[in-house]
């Protein structure tokens, strides 16, 4: 269990020397035991008190890189169950499985379209984000040639490496020298030469274990051979093996702080043949506590799907997603098109815009930066008043692209329609609806 | 280390409510453990997926859900016929789309009658729903559950402005009722003391906590059920262990992402396929965060939930 600040208070030097940054020990105690700062700021503590809060302060799911350089993905250190308690830290990776008994082109094919994958959405890059290589043919040659094309046509793109093979696992590791590759395989057979085969590539050891106590004694026994970064594979497959043994893995490892599970999760949602399927399994391995996701395809509209769910799910649910202030054109709006104005939650905006382009109507969306909060709530928070929005309008200089100087203003506000009109001198205000959903008649009806 | 899995047991039991009559009735909720855990307890019941159908044809509906019923959807029954006999369909929704004063104003009357058909015609469970014009359905509902009592059909859905008298309507007529509130857990909580404060059984009750799309505030509809869930388990909370409906097609094939053409956004795929992953993702994750009652359109998506639900108790390794 990790130890209370009372505890750690115990073992620190008790001077309040202040050079820590903190006024006293106590305090910084306080903040160790809650992660905020860190044990090296204290320049006095003894080699006994380090080790033992070395230990108990270490996050109870490492900390492992997948890859390296501007496309490596963390994985681990999270801290809670469920997404309302506290933000989920770092979004999973979703891996494409790339098999060597492919053809080259085909292949070359799937590596290209995963490389290739990447989108913007809501102000971040999606992608998908690592290659899973996998030895399905046995046969070491052939397993080294799709190292060499993934190297050579994916330079910087996290791999994992799928072998049981340390001969196999060595040659194609030697391809991704410095980019923190997963070695995917270790099993009750093969561990200690998998163990020293990812040790002298500095990779990463992917544990394939048949259940969750023989995980346990694998990673136990890989650390006692001196691996430190593993991601763990308890064999579940179906939905229902998922959901257990990834809540039961989470729990120990943030409950019992049970150290031989305290490392990221690899869930292979891989369902050949029924990619739709594949994507729900998927679904469940980003709710529920996979680092990585293992697919068997990469198609666009599957992409979109998973990259907004665990989009959604990782989001802070203490802060709203906002989008940015600007003013948005929908359609191809003309100097005669309706210009509406809302507020920049997220929700809001792609609510008003979703309704907006069901009109067909084009029209000018200024979207105001009131925090992330909606319409209601910015008003009454102060966020979204008469001068606010004068000041935004004028200063967007949106005026020299209008024929007629009209503003229209969600109908939860309509109470701000005569101060708007006394801070933005020659405009008109106009009252547009309530509920989102009111906006293609009304915009429809303006239209005729 | 030997592993002990560390299992959680609750002292609360989400209620177990039963719909529709004879064979085909179905029961959902009954578990005492988190959605699908039934590792660590008793999850006796499986989720139920009901198909939707309107009274009207679906014109707002966009063509890739469209079209799939575009031979059965000029007529209720005949729509609703289809999808027990054709599409196995575990229950059906109906949705009283065209008694909104903005698609027709279809009268109560006429709605009723509406429902009386249908009924006549299925033997699955029937959710009867209103347009969800808190006005107009207090009228319809009232008409619509004299239509279906005495057959354990669900009715709603019951808001903070309207839920006497469709409740009262409910509660006279031996139907389930389902009691909406937006996104939040109090508010549900709130809705649902109210209800059962008119002396309506809070066993009969399901709650929808308000749904929402993949990308249009999932997160939100996601952990409100999940809190939900875990006040009723853990805190024994019993006003929050009715069941919980996912209204899921509604809000799915309204976003760009089901409607948008791949010509105009080809970074975003094939429109068809995005379109059921869209409504199928949305209905699966609503499963894991406690949702015991789903409604969908597609039935390539309901199809993909069903083979989702099944491996549930799949061992496979």
């Amino acid at each position: 269990m990790a130890l209370t600040g009372v505890e750690i208070f115990k073992l620190l030097p008790k001077t309040n020397c202040k050079k820590c940054g903190q006024p006293t020990c106590l305090a910084f105690a306080m903040k160790l035991a809650q992660r905020q700062v860190s044990l090296d700021q204290c320049p006095d503590v003894s080699e006994e008190a380090k080790q033992k809060l070395g230990e108990a302060s270490a996050p109870p799911i490492r900390p492992v890189s997948l890859g390296a350089g501007a496309k490596a993905v963390k994985m681990g250190e999270e801290m809670v169950l469920f997404r309302h308690e506290k933000k989920f830290v770092n979004p999973c990776a979703f891996a494409v499985e790339i098999k060597d008994t492919l053809s080259a082109a085909d292949a070359a094919r799937k590596i290209e379209e995963a490389a290739a994958s990447e989108i913007d959405r809501v102000g971040q890059k999606l992608r998908v984000d690592a290659l899973f290589l996998s030895n399905d043919s046995g046969d070491a040659a052939k397993f080294l040639e799709l190292a060499k094309l993934a190297a050579a046509r994916a330079p910087e793109m996290p791999v994992i490496v799928s072998t049981t093979s340390p001969d196999a696992a060595e040659a194609s590791l030697g391809q991704f020298a410095g980019k923190k590759a997963v070695l995917y395989g270790a099993n009750a057979g093969n561990l200690q030469a998998m163990a020293e085969k990812a040790k002298a590539a500095k990779a990463t050891l992917g544990i394939a274990a048949k259940d969750i106590d023989e995980l346990c004694e694998l990673t136990e026994k890989a650390k006692a051979l001196g691996i430190e970064d593993m991601v763990l594979d308890s064999g579940a497959r179906s939905a229902g093996e998922i959901l257990r043994d990834n809540t039961y893995i989470r729990r120990a490892a943030l409950k019992k702080n049970f150290k031989p599970l305290g490392y990221p999760v690899i869930t292979f949602a891989n369902r050949p043949g029924d990619t739709l399927l594949e994507a729900l399994v998927a679904g469940l391995a980003v709710e529920k506590y996979a680092s990585i996701v293992v697919l068997g395809t990469a198609e666009k509209w599957k992409n979109l799907a998973l990259f907004s769910l665990r989009q959604n799910i990782y989001t802070d649910p203490q802060v709203p997603m906002q989008v940015q202030q600007k003013i948005y054109k929908i359609g191809e709006p003309g100097p005669k098109a309706p210009f509406m104005i809302t507020t920049n939650f997220s929700l809001t905006y792609f609510i008003v815009s979703g309704e907006v382009e069901n009109s067909k109507v084009p029209c000018r969306l200024a979207v105001m930066d009131s925090e992330g909060l909606s319409v209601l709530t910015a008003w009454a928070a102060g966020k979204f008043t008469a001068s606010k929005i004068a000041q935004f309008i004028t200063e967007s200089g949106v005026e020299g692209e209008l024929e007629q100087k009209e503003l229209i203003i969600p109908g939860y506000v309509a109470i701000l329609s005569g101060a708007i009109e006394d801070k933005l001198a020659g405009w008109k205000i106009t009252v547009g609806p309530r509920e989102a959903n009111g906006i293609p008649a009304f915009l429809k009806a303006r239209a005729v | 280390m030997p592993f002990t899995p560390p299992k959680d047991s609750f002292s609360g039991k989400i209620f177990e409510v039963g719909i529709g009559r004879g064979e085909k009735a179905v029961t959902i909720g009954g578990e005492n453990v988190m959605p699908f855990h039934g590792f660590e307890g008793s999850a006796p019941g499986k989720p139920a997926v009901a198909f939707e159908v309107q009274d009207i044809p679906p014109d707002d509906w966009p063509d890739t859900v469209k079209e799939v019923f575009k031979d059965v959807s000029g007529d209720p029954v005949t729509w609703a016929s289809y999808c027990q006999d054709s599409l196995g369909a575990d229950a059906i929704a109906l949705r009283l789309a065209g008694t909104h004063p903005d698609r027709g104003d279809i009268s109560a009357e006429q709605a009723a009658e509406t429902v009386k058909k249908v009924l006549d015609a299925v033997k699955v469970p029937l959710i009867i729903l209103g347009s969800n014009h808190a006005e107009k359905d207090t009228a319809v509902l009232v008409r619509a559950a004299e239509a279906a009592k005495g057959t354990n059909s669900v009715i709603g859905k019951a808001q903070e402005a309207n839920y006497k008298t469709i409740a009262a309507a409910a509660m006279a007529n031996g139907l389930k009722l389902i009691a909406m509130s937006e996104l939040d857990i109090n508010l549900s909580k709130q809705l649902n003391i109210l209800i059962t404060q008119m002396g309506f059984d809070k066993e009969k009750l399901i709650t929808d906590p308000m749904c929402s799309a993949l990308s249009y505030g999932l997160e939100y509809t996601y952990s409100v059920m999940e809190r939900i869930k875990q006040a009723a388990l853990a805190q024994n909370d019993a006003v929050l262990q009715p069941p919980m409906l996912a209204d899921v097609g509604m809000y799915v094939w309204k976003v760009k992402e089901t409607q948008a053409a791949e010509a105009d956004l080809p970074e975003w795929g094939e429109l068809a396929g995005r379109g059921i992953a869209w409504e199928a993702v949305t209905a699966s994750s609503f499963l894991i965060s406690g949702a015991e009652l789903l409604i969908m359109r597609h039935p390539a998506a309901v199809s993909a939930v069903k083979k989702f639900i099944a491996e549930f108790s799949m061992e496979v390794r």
